[in-house]
């Protein structure tokens, strides 16, 4: 149906585009590319929920449209140039695949502001770019895990080798390490964002290996799912989104979700599109994080000891508060070489090209 | 890389779990293209089933319900594939291709209010003396019924296949039907029902994904399960007891893969993933260079429609 709308708005725009160029526009019209279905409970979830923030501040002010599981390539591009072509003023393209396609369909159209969610190329002068600092919430969950480990055993399900996934990695083991020095962590690639039944074999992998605290990189629930078969010897937590559903099992006992970090995009949204509107929109780079309320811990489950919730309370609010950064040193890199000296922090030009696993990870990174 | 932690027992219940639904999903197929017809709509089938089998278990309670009416809602879907090729003599590529398209897109509709919510699954068995067996017992015998079913299926279409008259005749129509139409046997009825066995099959095999190996609803969540169960099916060269084999083994890798990895494994293990798709092209190759050898393996008369008075 949406395509359908999306096909004959096409249309529309195409006269509009060539009859009457000089036409005054008075609503704002902020169109979404996803990668994911909305319906898979995290990566895509959350981003339709910052769309629908949107709509929700600004009314009959703006029009939103979306378009779901758009595959990153080829199809990125024509879909992308169908949404500029249909009269969007921003567009806000949410996965690092479409990064290319992304540049080159705003060379094309320079009235149309383009926003794209976690790549690093603007080319143009309407491109800009945006992430969230999900490294903070892996810390505070990283803290948790560690402690709420029996086995010593911890898990991380990751995506695709990339700096984001390395960043989260890092940030997750070092957090762990400083809880529970025994700590060990086992990483397992899914090499896809989205495959509900792999993403519940690697849990399963991990879980039958011994390890009893997971966090997923990946989009879906089913690696909580998986958790929860274990009956309450094994935990995990929500990824992008709350995954609340996961937070208590059947029988009422605290569930496999023990907390979870929540990509909170509605500020960004909210204000991009507020400052399309009154003219105060430039170019930029942001990467913001738990200060500016992009990144979220949803609530803490009671499986979780009251002091460990207090000790990771207390990570947030000094991550929050611009105390506490989650790369500060010393931390060496796995090699054993130095990276960060005694109270040194990482700059983000490291961090956005991270290839490296931190002390104590076993394994390399696959090219 | 530390093997060790690789517990031989686990590993392969996991892949028991993991290669069911596709294990389901082949042998119906290939009881499908054993009577002549080509239907690429598994994955279709398979999400109808997956969505239609988590609607039914959570609003019923009753997972068991919920597989019965996967496999009609399969059965029903495949039958509107059998009705077009059968009946109005359709291409049979493009109309199981359509059928693929036609069941991601209505599960996506029908799932839409039960995204992010959970469901009963089924329980483990505890069958008296074989599971309390050492090793064998956790490795085999403590499953869900599901497991023990797909098993049975299996053995059935063998028997079914080798040592009926039934079965004979269904592989008569897949080999000649011009000859099966001589002799009497109603051509499109076989192989109408061979065509709402298959979905049926498939349809238990999607519910299976998720009531419960993911135990969830996700759009799009059979990710391609549909065509890996072709591939076994070409790679089983249309053999019951292959189709097992080759269900285990592409499931297996994928499982054995992740292990592997837990354990720190990390050369080689996307070869490992690549694996099973090389050997199906070998095997397609083999088949294909030998021409005296294909007689015995696909049907002669896969993918071509029938009409009586042709």
């Amino acid at each position: 149906m949406i395509r359908r709308t999306l096909l004959a708005t096409a249309a529309a725009g195409l006269t509009l585009a060539f009859g009457a160029p000089a036409m005054a526009q008075d609503v704002t019209k902020a169109c979404f590319v996803y990668v994911g279905p909305i319906g898979d409970g995290g990566w895509t979830y959350q981003h339709h929920q910052g769309a629908l923030a949107v709509k929700e501040e600004y009314g009959d002010k703006v029009e939103i449209a979306w378009q779901e599981s758009v595959p990153e390539g080829a199809d990125a591009e024509r879909v992308i140039t169908q949404m500029a072509l249909s009269g969007c003023n921003i567009i806000f393209t949410t996965s690092f695949g479409y990064m290319d396609p992304t540049n080159n369909v705003a060379a094309k159209f320079p009235d149309v502001k383009f926003e794209h969610s976690t790549g690093y190329k603007r080319e143009h002068p309407n491109v800009s770019t945006y992430n969230a600092r999900f490294y903070e919430g892996r810390a505070v969950v990283g803290h948790i895990a560690g402690k709420m480990t029996q086995t010593n055993k911890i898990g991380y399900i990751g995506s695709f080798p990339i700096p984001e996934v390395i960043m989260g990695i890092n940030s997750y083991y070092h957090h762990a390490k400083l809880a529970n020095p025994d700590v060990e962590l086992v990483v397992t690639w899914a090499y896809t964002w989205f495959d509900p039944a792999k993403e519940a074999d690697a849990a399963r992998a991990m879980l039958d290996q011994g390890v009893d605290v997971i966090t997923a990189h990946t989009d879906s629930t089913a690696p909580l799912a998986e958790i929860a078969k274990e009956g309450g010897s094994a935990w995990g937590f929500g990824q992008a989104s709350d995954m609340a559903a996961f937070t208590t099992n059947d029988d009422g006992t605290p569930g496999p979700r023990i907390a979870s970090i929540i990509d909170e995009w509605s500020p960004y949204y909210v204000k991009r599109v507020g400052q399309l509107m009154d003219g105060s929109y430039e170019q930029i780079d942001s990467w913001a994080g738990m200060p500016e309320g992009e990144v979220v811990i949803g609530t803490m489950n009671d499986a979780i000891p009251d002091d460990v919730k207090a000790e990771a309370q207390a990570m947030i609010d000094a991550i929050t508060a611009g105390e506490y950064h989650p790369f500060t040193g010393p931390m060496n890199k796995q090699d054993g070489s130095a990276w960060l000296a005694e109270g040194e922090t990482a700059d983000d030009g490291t961090l956005l090209g991270m290839n490296f696993y931190v002390e104590g990870i076993t394994g390399d990174i696959p090219n | 890389m530390d093997l060790s932690n690789i517990n031989p027992v686990l590993l392969i219940a996991s892949i028991m779990i993991s290669a069911t639904p596709i294990l389901l999903a082949a042998i119906g197929e290939m009881v499908v293209e054993k009577s002549g017809v080509l239907n690429l709509g598994v994955e279709g089938m398979m999400i109808t089933g997956a969505v239609i089998g988590f609607i039914v278990a959570i609003n019923t309670g009753a997972p068991l319900l919920g597989f019965a009416t996967a496999a009609i809602a399969g059965a029903l879907l495949s039958l509107t594939f059998g009705v077009l090729t059968q009946v109005f003599l359709s291409n049979q590529v493009a109309t199981g291709l359509g059928l693929t398209l036609v069941g991601l897109g209505l599960s996506s509709l029908l799932g839409k209010p039960y995204e992010g919510q959970k469901t009963v699954t089924l329980p483990k068995l505890d069958i008296p003396i074989l599971s309390d067996l050492p090793v064998v017992g956790r490795m085999l015998f403590s499953h869900d019924i599901m497991v023990y079913i797909s098993l049975c299926i299996v053995v059935a279409v063998w028997a079914f296949l080798k040592y009926t008259r039934a079965g004979l005749i269904l592989r008569a129509v897949g080999e000649s039907h011009e000859s099966a139409h001589a002799l009497g046997y109603k051509v499109i009825r076989v192989r109408l029902l061979a065509i709402m066995f298959g979905g049926a099959c498939a349809g238990l095999g999607g519910a299976y994904l998720s009531l419960v190996r993911v135990p969830q609803w996700t759009e799009g969540m059979t990710a391609g399960a549909g065509w890996i169960a072709l591939a076994i099916v070409v790679f089983a060269s249309w053999r019951a007891g292959r189709v097992l084999i080759g269900a285990y083994l592409f499931g297996g890798i994928t499982v054995l893969q992740l292990n592997l990895q837990a354990a720190g494994m990390t050369w080689g293990v996307q070869y490992l993933s690549m694996s099973p798709y090389l050997i199906t092209i070998l095997v397609l190759v083999f088949i294909s260079s030998n021409r005296s050898r294909s007689s015995h393996d696909a049907p002669a008369n896969l993918g071509q429609t029938f009409h009586a008075t042709r």
